[in-house]
């Protein structure tokens, strides 16, 4: 005899359940992590070095971060005095929990107040994965169309923030700046907006700003838990 | 391009089900995709059948029923489908809408024999 059982069983509940461990642990320690996705060469990797340049020596941060192969990245980023750690997954064109977990080994996390993860550059998989972020945020480069939001909605959707890079290359570029925020907002009406120049230095402070509050927002929330 | 690793995690999903109803054979799987689950149903199929084939699993077909995005307005109430990406209440008008259906990724049940 042949019965249908109902599930209601998420499919990556056991991501999702080392995800919800790894929140534990950040909200326990007051620590901010974001996880930091795009496509490939949109200025994931830029936008963390200037990030850590201009940081205070003191800041309490960490870089994660994500290719499929080399530590490139992580060599980048290594010079600025923050700890920094490559994950190398080997093909695999995403990070998972589990990953984060196992680099997580290496650290005190006692000493840190801001986590950075840096994805695998990919607008796809990355969206389906909970990483115990506080927020996801996803870069998107003036030299990529302006309809990337409809075309990649998951992530779009999921994202708090959306980071439009390279914007000194609007006056060589036909990139719809009002038409890439606007399809971002049919995607995610709620979504935050900002626009920076890592060469220029152009909204670099607002960025700092968003990340800073954003800290304060995570630390509320855990004091009224 | 993820679905062969969310396949896996769907089959490690099944055999982690089957534990729990000893002697049961599974005889059909039905999966949950949502629209903004950022996985695409038919290479989910594909990898899904690839990993099934000459497994102690074979045959088992896959039921996919996809959800498309809804939304549920906070002040009315109401839940509708987001067509052409709008958000908004066609109701009342609010923009105040929160989405309600569409992220799933979900083993919905599995049909069991038991032996």
């Amino acid at each position: 005899m042949t019965t249908r059982v109902p599930m209601e069983r998420k499919v990556l509940n056991e991501n999702d359940r080392i995800a919800a461990e790894l929140r534990a642990r950040f909200q326990a320690r007051g620590i901010l992590c974001l996880n930091l996705i795009s496509s490939p060469g949109a200025g994931k990797t830029t936008l963390l070095e200037r990030t850590l340049r201009t940081s205070n020596r003191q800041a309490r941060v960490a870089v994660l971060t994500g290719d499929i192969q080399t530590d490139n990245d992580a060599q980048r980023l290594a010079g600025f005095g923050f700890p920094v750690q490559q994950i190398t997954t080997g093909g695999t064109c995403h990070l998972n929990a589990q990953m984060i977990s196992k680099a997580l080994e290496q650290w005190n996390l006692d000493e840190l107040e801001i986590l950075f993860i840096e994805n695998v550059g990919n607008l796809v998989c990355p969206s389906s994965y909970d990483l115990g972020e506080d927020a996801k945020i996803v870069l998107l480069s003036v030299t990529e169309g302006e309809d990337k939001p409809l075309k990649y909605p998951s992530i779009f959707f999921k994202s708090e923030l959306l980071v439009i890079t390279k914007t000194d290359l609007l006056p060589y570029v036909p990139f719809d700046l009002a038409r890439a925020k606007e399809n971002a907002r049919r995607i995610n009406p709620g979504i935050e907006i900002l626009e920076l120049s890592c060469l220029t230095g152009a909204g670099l402070d607002a960025w700092q700003k968003w990340v800073a509050g954003r800290g304060k927002r995570a630390c509320a929330e855990e004091a009224a838990r | 391009m993820h679905e062969l690793g969310i396949a896996n995690s769907l089959l490690e999903a099944i055999q982690a089900e089957l534990l729990r109803h000893a002697g049961a054979r599974v005889q059909r799987v039905g999966l949950r995709v949502g629209e903004l689950s950022g996985v695409d149903p038919e290479a989910l199929r594909f990898c899904f059948e690839c990993l099934v084939k000459e497994s102690p699993f074979e045959p088992l077909p896959l039921d996919i029923e996809f959800r498309p995005r809804q939304q549920t307005c906070r002040a009315c109430d109401r839940t509708f489908p987001v067509v052409d990406y709008n958000t908004i209440c066609p109701s009342c008008g609010d923009d105040g809408t929160e989405c309600t259906s569409g992220t799933e990724l979900e083993l919905s049940y599995l049909e069991l024999e038991e032996l």
